[in-house]
């Protein structure tokens, strides 16, 4: 056990985590630098592309230290997004020590701050590291100044790297085994390990990803999980190497992976803790908690048709992303779909995104919404999650939702226009810190749903870029909620109905009708677009009705022709849902979403 | 209305004296190509001598049918007759333009047994004959029409157009009244449509005029509509009237009827319905819409036939969802409108329908589901309310 060191590496996107494992990869285990694929470790498609990591990944990295031993360094990757702050909080559980890995043109960040915190509550081993030293605008002076005075770190304790030109990797992989101690805990114990991650193998199920802390577990062993009924049969042990490289045992100390006949990932939660049928340990690991989520939202295949191959879709999704929940949804306008809780934005569009290309499907999704809390004048107090069960008016006694705690860091010259977007979101008690000359850690109290859409986009834009965003969730707080429905010639769009705020009410429907106005496109008859509150109409707009399609003539050479158009009219009119008499293209259920320009 | 259980025969004429602006339908001006045209024709009818018997229309279009001379209209209809069965009461339509119309040649045509003629008057103003580039004046246009009613033609149709660039509603009024004022038996009133590739497509992208607008169009489409019926015509098509419902073009109505037609010439299209599946054993017996096009170039159309070859290029069986897709589309643009027999195969049909209905652009009569004036107008899109 002396010779094993569990870390792993936390950063505010972008800093360069990834370039950083992958040079951890390719020196340890002396891959060549043409096999080496960028980021190895962020192996699905969308993590690449978008530089982020979904699912963490874990690696054994065999190392020989200067002082001449063998050393088995576990790096576990975490997910670099708010959204899954929970599943970063497990793996962080599961190790020692950290990497805190700071960008040296950008400084601390909003993430780096956020990151830090959670592996000091887990009292781990923090080696500070500054990145992208290459860079002729780093700043290893202030980003010094930053860590002492921010972070309350030595800044003499820093590793200056470049992840990217494979400068200081020597020392960080030194003090990775000089300063993380290795891991306490006994074989001896009954079997204690924490689950961080779980994937879905189409031939072996679920692949647990785990630390053991205490005893030793091996193939044929009878396990229980602490959260949950049911025992499962060890199929297999192993570590994480390039691939999964099975083991006789894994032992207290060890990181690795059990394959133990569970279908699916969803019976394998996150934080959950394995410890053996005949021989339980006393306690599970601390902070297991379900992942809840936050947002909402509604999924709906383009055509009726493909309900079915949706339903298979989400089922093989869910095998591996176990975060996404979801149950049944119809709509009028829409048909058959599902009601889709996510763990955030980011995971939202992710899960869409990966339905699209992975399974192949055309989605619509609805207006993202949070889950609001109703008490009712009987007494009883409802969720409500989806619109379309917004309780009746006249039953309701009060209503309430989310709030965040949403932590803003931005170079001083742009809390004014930072201050602007989050009182037009009504944040309250603001506070402000100065960490830096120049530099603000803004913090207000805002409602959840005021930040899902949007938000981060126009942050991003008033910041030029620099400004950072992470939230916590705080409580349910008593607020003046709505349902905002939208008329299409006096019948309700039951897809496009949301629970909102009564002040934002108004702009939202302008906001929404204005959008519909320019996607449906022109009918044979005039269309009224409404926005209303129960009987009270708050917003319009009116689509003309086209004059004159007609062409002027149609003999007999002209037949075939039009109708070969008209055919390809009415596969585009697949994509058309019908509200009432009137069709309304795919296009305007996306476009009510898409993000304000300026 | 004329029974219609007989098919139809078209001729196509692709040539002109010169081409006009707006027009994209395929004609060439080298006159010198009439003769082998003439004779290829003739050969080409010698194909389908087995499988028509029988027309009771013969409608010559073109391009410009007035251009043949009486000589090649004699050795072409010569011909027709010898492989073909015509009914007594045959229509034999001959478009023309008035330039051509000369007294001698009205009374060769007539001699020939053409009973109809459709005169692509356009206006009865200079200034949109201009714009229009057509060869001959409101003046020439009043002479021809005059020369056919003195020559005893009884069935005369009349070509216009409207939604002309400066033409007001004041000016199309007067083009209609002088139309009137020789009570023709049958009217054409088409809009202008700027096409693309065409000469005047090219002038609107230069922007060296405005067309008149969907408003204005629309405008004048009903004006049309109310002002004719007004003196009695029938309004049977979207762009067609007729003096009393005999005088509705016997051979148009088959278009749009799925009535079986021959096309014989360049470009031509025929249509014909066929028992039994294609090569399919033991299939139902339903019938199949077969139509059939030939090739649109005059060069390639006589290569084929001197090489002894049916100069068709593409042919296509309608499947029932195309049959039902066209009787649809043509129904509608006919004030007869489309039988609800045929919307019932369609799931949202009675909603689809009521929408119509309510929205004043159909109403049904008589089991038909039938377009309005303003129904009309939009007949293009109404097939595609009806769906599953
Ligand atoms: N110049 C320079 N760029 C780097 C360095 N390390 C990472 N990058 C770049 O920074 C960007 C973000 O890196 P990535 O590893 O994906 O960051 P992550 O979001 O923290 O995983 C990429 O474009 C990297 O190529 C470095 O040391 N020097
Ligand atoms: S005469 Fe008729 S067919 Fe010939 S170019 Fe003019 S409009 Fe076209
Ligand atoms: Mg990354």
């Amino acid at each position: 056990m002396k010779n094993i060191r569990n870390f792993s590496i936390i950063a505010h996107i972008d800093h360069g985590k990834s370039t950083l494992a992958d040079r951890l990869i390719q020196w340890t285990m002396l891959i060549p630098e043409r096999q080496l694929r960028d980021q190895m470790l962020d192996t699905m498609d969308i993590e690449r592309e978008r530089g982020i990591t979904i699912k963490s990944n874990t690696i054994t990295l065999p190392y020989i230290a200067q002082d001449g031993r063998e050393y088995e360094l576990n790096l576990i990757d975490t997910p670099g997004h708010v959204d899954f702050s929970y599943e970063v909080s497990r793996a962080l559980a599961s190790c020692e020590g950290v990497l805190l890995l700071v960008d040296a043109s950008q400084g601390v960040e909003a993430q780096t701050l956020a990151n830090l915190y959670l592996a000091l509550e887990h009292g781990l081993t923090i080696i500070p590291v500054i990145n992208k030293i290459d860079l002729p605008q780093a700043d290893l002076e202030g980003v010094k100044a930053q860590m002492e005075r921010e972070l309350a770190l030595d800044p003499d304790a820093a590793i200056l790297c470049s992840a990217k030109e494979g400068l200081g990797i020597d020392q960080v992989l030194e003090a990775i085994v000089s300063r993380i101690p290795p891991p306490a805990g006994s074989p001896d114990q009954p079997l204690s390990a924490l689950i961080f991650d779980a994937q879905y193998d189409t031939f072996r199920g679920a692949v647990i990803y785990c630390r053991v802390f205490d005893g030793v577990v091996k193939p044929g062993d009878i396990l229980r999980l602490m959260s949950h009924p049911g025992t499962y049969k060890v199929e297999e042990v192993g570590v994480f190497r390039l691939q999964r490289e099975p083991r006789k045992l894994l032992a207290a100390g060890n990181v690795g992976y059990i394959i133990a006949g569970v279908k699916t990932v969803r019976d394998t939660r996150i934080g959950d803790t394995i410890t053996h049928e005949a021989r339980p340990c006393a306690q599970a690991q601390p902070g297991f908690r379900e992942v809840k989520p936050v947002v909402f939202a509604s999924v709906y295949p383009v055509s009726n048709e493909d309900y079915l191959t949706l339903v298979e879709a989400l089922e093989k999704y869910q095998l591996n992303d176990a975060a996404l929940v979801y149950q049944k949804d119809s709509s009028a306008a829409l048909g058959q779909g599902f009601r889709c809780g996510f763990l955030g934005l980011l995971h939202l569009e992710i899960v869409q995104e990966r339905l699209e290309r992975e399974f192949g499907q055309s989605l619509i999704m609805t207006v993202p919404g949070v889950q609001y809390r109703f008490v009712l004048k009987d007494g009883h107090t409802v969720m409500v999650d989806n619109p379309q069960h917004y309780p009746d008016p006249i039953h309701i006694q009060t209503t309430l939702e989310p709030f965040i705690k949403a932590t803003i860091i931005t170079p001083e010259r742009f809390l004014g226009a930072v201050l602007k977007i989050c009182l037009e979101r009504r944040g309250v008690n603001s506070r402000f810190h100065y960490p830096a000359p120049g530099r603000v850690e803004a913090s207000f109290e805002m409602p959840l749903a005021e930040v899902i859409i949007d938000f981060y986009d126009r942050l991003k834009t008033v910041t030029q870029g620099y400004g950072s965003f992470d939230y916590d969730l705080l409580d349910y707080r008593t607020s003046d909620l709505v349902k905002l429905d939208i008329l299409v010639n006096s019948e309700k769009v039951d897809a496009l109905s949301m629970i909102v705020h009564r002040c934002r009410a108004r702009e939202w429907a302008v906001r929404v009708c204005d959008r519909l106005k320019e996607e449906i496109p022109r009918q044979q008859f005039k269309i009224a677009i409404q926005g209303a509150l129960g009987g009270q109409i708050i917003a319009r707009s009116t689509i003309t009705a086209f004059r004159k399609d007609v062409t002027a003539k149609c003999y007999g050479g002209d037949v075939t022709r039009k109708r070969k158009l008209l055919e390809k009219q009415r596969a585009g009119k697949k994509r058309m849902k019908m509200v009432g008499a009137v069709e309304i293209p795919q296009s305007a259920f996306v476009a009510v979403l898409k993000t304000d320009q300026g | 209305m004329s029974s219609n259980s007989f098919p139809g025969l078209y001729l196509h004429i692709p040539f002109c004296r010169s081409k006009c602006p707006y027009c994209d339908f395929y004609s060439v001006t080298d006159l010198s190509l009439v003769t082998a045209w003439v004779a290829a024709l003739i050969k080409e009818a010698a194909f389908y001598r087995e499988k028509f018997d029988g027309f009771d229309t013969l409608y010559l279009g073109g391009g410009t049918p007035s251009l043949l001379t009486p000589a090649q209209l004699e050795a072409l209809l010569a011909a027709l007759r010898r492989y073909f069965h015509f009914t007594s009461d045959a229509e034999v339509t001959l478009e023309a333009n008035p330039d051509d119309l000369s007294r001698e040649k009205i009374a060769a045509y007539q001699d020939l047994g053409v009973n109809r003629l459709s005169v692509g008057i356009q206006s009865f103003n200079d200034r949109d004959l201009t714009f229009l580039g057509r060869r001959h004046t409101a003046r020439q246009a009043v002479q021809a029409l005059e020369g056919a009613r003195a020559a005893g033609f009884a069935n005369l149709s009349l070509d216009l157009m409207y939604a002309l660039p400066g033409q007001t509603e004041k000016d199309w009024r007067e083009t209609l009244n002088v139309a009137l004022s020789f009570q023709p038996e049958h009217l054409s009133c088409y809009q202008l449509t700027v096409e693309a590739g065409t000469p005047l497509g090219e002038r609107k992208t230069r922007g060296e005029f405005q067309a008149a607008g969907e408003e204005m169009e629309g405008a004048l489409f009903l004006l049309t509509s109310e002002f004719l019926e007004d003196k009695g015509y029938f309004h049977y098509e979207v762009s067609n009237f007729a003096w009393g419902k005999k005088n509705c073009c016997r051979h148009n109505l088959k278009y749009w009827r799925h009535v079986p037609y021959l096309g014989l010439g360049p470009g031509a299209h025929s249509f014909s319905i066929v028992d039994g599946e294609d090569g399919a054993q033991g299939a139902p017996y339903i019938k199949n819409g077969v139509r059939w096009w030939n090739q649109a170039d005059l060069e390639g159309y006589l290569k084929a036939l001197a090489a002894g070859q049916a100069p068709v290029a593409g042919r296509e069986t309608l499947t029932p969802e195309q049959f039902r897709l066209e009787i649809l589309y043509l129904g509608f643009r006919t004030r007869r409108g489309v039988a609800l027999e045929d919307l019932r195969g369609y799931g949202n049909w009675e909603t689809a329908l009521g929408d119509l209905e309510e929205a004043g652009l159909v109403e049904v009569v008589q089991g038909r589901a039938q377009p309005t004036r303003r129904g009309f107008l939009v007949a293009d899109g109404l097939p595609l309310r009806f769906g599953d």
